[in-house]
């Protein structure tokens, strides 16, 4: 079916309620039976400052954002200056704007689209203690032909927690807009599927947290930073439902520590953070590594280096994630390719973690992380934490004893006979300190050896399509990449997609038989100094012409970008 | 499996493992060993249901020496390990051990942080007022005149670090200094404070006869505490004894009520996909 998307932006200032008009869009959306996602963009205010909510509807699943913007309702004027690097527009886009909102002097800057009025604060103060982005949620509504009548359950649902004279105060701006939306100018709606089975509105944070109890996490030590305190909450407040349980830890250091002890009590553990936690916890997720306790870290990436931009979305911890580690500290490294895979990607984390009792980083994103989409319910997989633990003890149990996958069975406190000392100190197959040569060799090995053999099947990568040129990218670039790739399979031209899940240990035999036949590869990252470019380069034969197309946070990739550089590619080498 | 051992004592030597301890002939830590050994004796605590967590420096090599279950991590963060332990499996009897510079410098904020948390759980400081591993820098509680630390020529010139008025300060709930030339003494407290329900902290002066020699003195100076002192639950009498005492009086100095860290760890749902519906449309 062909894709129909409309993109929706609501800018705002200071507690203008764009972020709740755009969840109540959205979910009124969704109960229509439409697809899409709500992303967030704002400042580092804890209140107040700009803020923009991105919604993008559509009749079938949509991963990214749009190349531009059909409609733009810039609640008060001059919040829209910040955000019109993020905001794309085309002369045919529609901002519609209030003259008489927000601070004195605030004016539209100039854009390059119609611009019309809307007087939002005047039809908000006709009704006692009504609010403009109410009246611009009607508006909308009716601009995108979306029955009046299924707002109020959204408002119901959304607003419950403000009380009923909220929600009515609500509902009749909302009802003031959709008359005043009258005579604006009608989109067109996306044409729906029918029969579309169970729908989620999730946010990636929220997925990841699933994916994590789903598989078997039952411990989760966290300090809180943008953007991963989402799912930090969201774990604060489900793991108790299944019998686990988040501690507030004082730091990042003592996150990963705690999480370390639990895991060697027995119980599959978790922290998530953001690049500057994870730069504190680097040298104990070293400890994991050494004394053989699983530990899953979750990094929400934002834009680095240092403090960064905290609220923003930047793939720049690949390399701390990759090579972070002191010595030679073997562990793991996936990301999620999309919101809804970062139920998977987790859930495959945790069993990794405990399957192979090594340290593994998941990394998500602030634009995965805090975008709530509706997709289709996701599959349920069967993979669960399940680590080998010896049954039974005779004289000569060795903690560390090296077998041929260099998984030893581990004993949990509690277990008589299967006493032994965990260590960061190099050791023996008993666990005993050791100093020698041949000893850090053997462990050094075998801990290796554990990740390397093991067999990752099919989830290693995404891989799609089939023709001679190649996209190849992770993470949160996947979806735009994605969205590209299928327009030009629509107008008849087959490009691959290869988008790493597994980031760390390379899989360099499974990726030569992805990129057999493949002359042109364009590799796609959010990263200044080309991250995953290098990684590529270092980790992998790659016998192809490349390019890169690659660019810091925040700014998204738009698939008219990625189809531009394809299509520059092929004008380049007809020349 | 020795299921059917349960009920019996074990000998404080049976406690210990096979590993030879890389400490100093004379060092104090010998001493605090064998009273871990004694206590965990003396209160049946099979070694498979005890854990020891450490971090680094002299006496946090103190798990491998024993043959309970036990964890030598990172420098600074044993109680951090210790908590999420004790925090996920309750059961377990963990005591945290550790020197002065890996509890009061690099892991300072985990100090009081634990204090306040309260876990049920034991933190033995040997504190010997060096870092021996490195061979002899300052801590946090030596002396600010002490000029034989190589980073510090000219003494620390700052106040040492008081861990049993901080430990008091920040919320512990038992709190006890011992001397570990005293090895039965300790042994006792000890079982007092694994005992003492919330965090017990007990500080055991533990010379470093290699780098502070002088330390040897010490069993000529602690003395016990004035009986009417000992133990007082009273928070304000304990921090007058603590902050007046010179750091000489030995004994528990302060023993309070606090309710204990540790979560319920009980489901209430049948089913984990009773999650999804929340996300349901």
């Amino acid at each position: 079916m062909h894709r129909q998307s409309l993109s929706i932006a609501l800018t705002g200032s200071g507690g203008s309620g764009v972020m709740t008009t755009g969840s109540l869009l959205l979910e009124a959306a969704a109960r229509a039976g439409w697809y899409g996602f709500m992303s967030r963009s704002s400042g580092p205010q804890i209140r107040g400052g700009e803020a923009a909510a991105v919604v993008r509807l559509a009749n079938a699943p949509v991963e990214s954002p749009g190349d531009s913007f059909d409609l733009v309702l810039a609640i008060d004027p001059a919040s829209m200056s910040r955000f019109l690097a993020e905001i794309p527009l085309r002369h045919d886009s529609l901002v519609i704007t209030d003259p008489d909102a927000g601070r004195r002097g605030g004016e539209l800057p100039d854009v390059p689209a119609q611009v019309l009025h809307l007087p939002m604060t005047k039809l908000a103060k006709a009704i006692p203690g009504g609010r403009p982005n109410m009246i611009a949620l009607g508006a909308i509504a009716r601009m995108i032909g979306m029955p009046e009548a299924s707002i109020y359950p959204v408002l119901e649902k959304i607003l419950k927690s403000k009380g009923p004279d909220i929600i009515e105060t609500s509902w009749s701006c909302v009802q003031s807009g959709f008359a005043a939306g009258t005579g604006l100018p009608v989109f067109e709606k996306p044409q729906l599927e029918e029969g579309l089975g169970e729908h989620w509105s999730v946010t990636g944070n929220e997925a990841a947290g699933l994916g994590a109890i789903r598989g078997g996490i039952r411990f989760v030590a966290a300090y809180p930073i943008t953007p991963a305190t989402e799912l930090l909450e969201w774990l604060a407040s489900s793991l108790p439902k299944v019998g686990g349980v988040l501690v507030q830890a004082e730091d990042e250091l003592a996150s990963i520590n705690q999480v370390i002890g639990a895991s060697f009590g027995g119980t599959p553990a978790l922290t998530a953070t953001s690049g500057p936690g994870l730069a504190l916890m680097t040298e104990s997720i070293g400890l994991a590594v050494c004394s053989e306790v699983p530990a899953v870290i979750l990094d929400v990436m934002r834009c680095g280096p240092s403090t960064g931009i905290a609220t923003k979305s930047e793939q720049s911890d690949l390399n701390i994630a990759l090579n972070g580690l002191h010595g030679d500290a073997p562990h793991l490294v996936v990301a999620p390719t999309s919101v809804t895979d970062c139920l998977f990607t987790t859930q495959w984390a945790v069993h990794l973690a405990e399957a192979m009792q090594t340290a593994v980083i998941v990394l998500s994103d602030q634009s995965l992380g805090q975008t709530r989409a509706i997709v289709k319910r996701p599959a349920d997989i069967s993979f669960i934490a399940k680590r080998l633990v010896p049954e039974q003890f005779d004289d000569t149990y060795y903690r560390y004893a090296v077998g041929d996958s260099g998984v030893s069975p581990m004993s949990i406190p509690g277990q008589a006979g299967g006493q032994y000392t965990a260590d960061g100190l190099e050791h023996n197959q008993a666990g005993v300190p050791s100093s020698l040569p041949e000893d850090h060799y053997v462990q050094l090995e075998k801990r290796e050896r554990k990740i390397t053999g093991f067999d990752y099947g099919k989830h290693w990568a995404d891989i799609e399509g089939s023709g001679d040129t190649a996209v190849i990218t992770w993470g949160s670039a996947t979806g735009p990449v994605r969205e590209a790739l299928s327009r030009l399979r629509e107008q008849g031209r087959d490009v691959r997609l290869v988008s790493l899940r597994l980031l760390a240990p390379e899989r360099p035999d499974e990726m030569a038989v992805a990129l057999e036949g493949v002359t042109r590869l364009l590799v796609v990252e959010q990263s200044h100094s080309r991250q995953f470019y290098r990684y590529l380069r270092a980790g992998y034969d790659m016998n192809t012409e490349i390019k890169v197309f690659n660019r810091p946070g925040p700014l998204p990739f738009r698939p008219a970008e990625i189809i531009q550089h394809l299509n520059d590619w092929d004008e380049e080498a007809s020349i | 499996m020795k299921a059917d051992t349960l009920e019996v004592q074990l000998q404080p030597k049976e406690y210990k493992s096979a590993v030879k301890p890389v400490w100093c002939p004379g060092c104090g830590d010998f001493g605090v060993l064998g009273s871990i050994t004694k206590a965990l004796a003396g209160l049946r605590v099979q070694p498979e249901n005890a854990a020891i967590v450490s971090g680094i420096g002299c006496s946090s090599r103190m798990p491998t020496y024993l043959g309970t279950y036990g964890f030598h991590g990172v420098h600074g963060r044993a109680l951090a390990l210790a908590t999420g332990l004790k925090t996920a499996r309750p059961d377990l009897t963990v005591i945290a051990t550790g020197g002065d510079g890996d509890g009061f410098s690099i892991g300072g904020n985990h100090f009081l942080h634990t204090c306040r948390r309260n876990p049920d759980m034991t933190y033995v400081v040997m504190d010997n007022q060096v870092y021996g591993m490195t061979k002899g820098q300052a801590s946090p509680t030596t002396e600010p005149n002490w000029q034989k630390g190589k980073l510090t020529p000219a003494g620390t010139g700052i106040n040492p670090f008081q861990p049993l008025a901080i430990a008091l300060a920040s919320g512990a709930n038992f709190i006890a200094r011992c001397s570990s030339s005293d090895s039965n003494g300790t042994a006792r407290i000890l079982m007092q404070a694994i005992n003492h329900p919330g965090f017990s902290m007990v500080q055991v002066l533990s010379p470093c006869v290699t780098f502070r020699p002088e330390q040897r003195e010490w069993k000529n100076m602690l003395i016990p505490a004035p009986e009417e002192m000992q133990a007082t639950p009273d928070p304000a009498e304990a921090a007058r004894l603590l902050l007046t005492d010179e750091g000489v009086y030995t004994g528990i100095l302060y023993k309070g009520d606090r309710p204990v860290y540790q979560p319920k760890l009980e489901s209430v749902i049948e089913n984990i996909a009773e999650l999804e519906e929340e996300f349901r449309i």
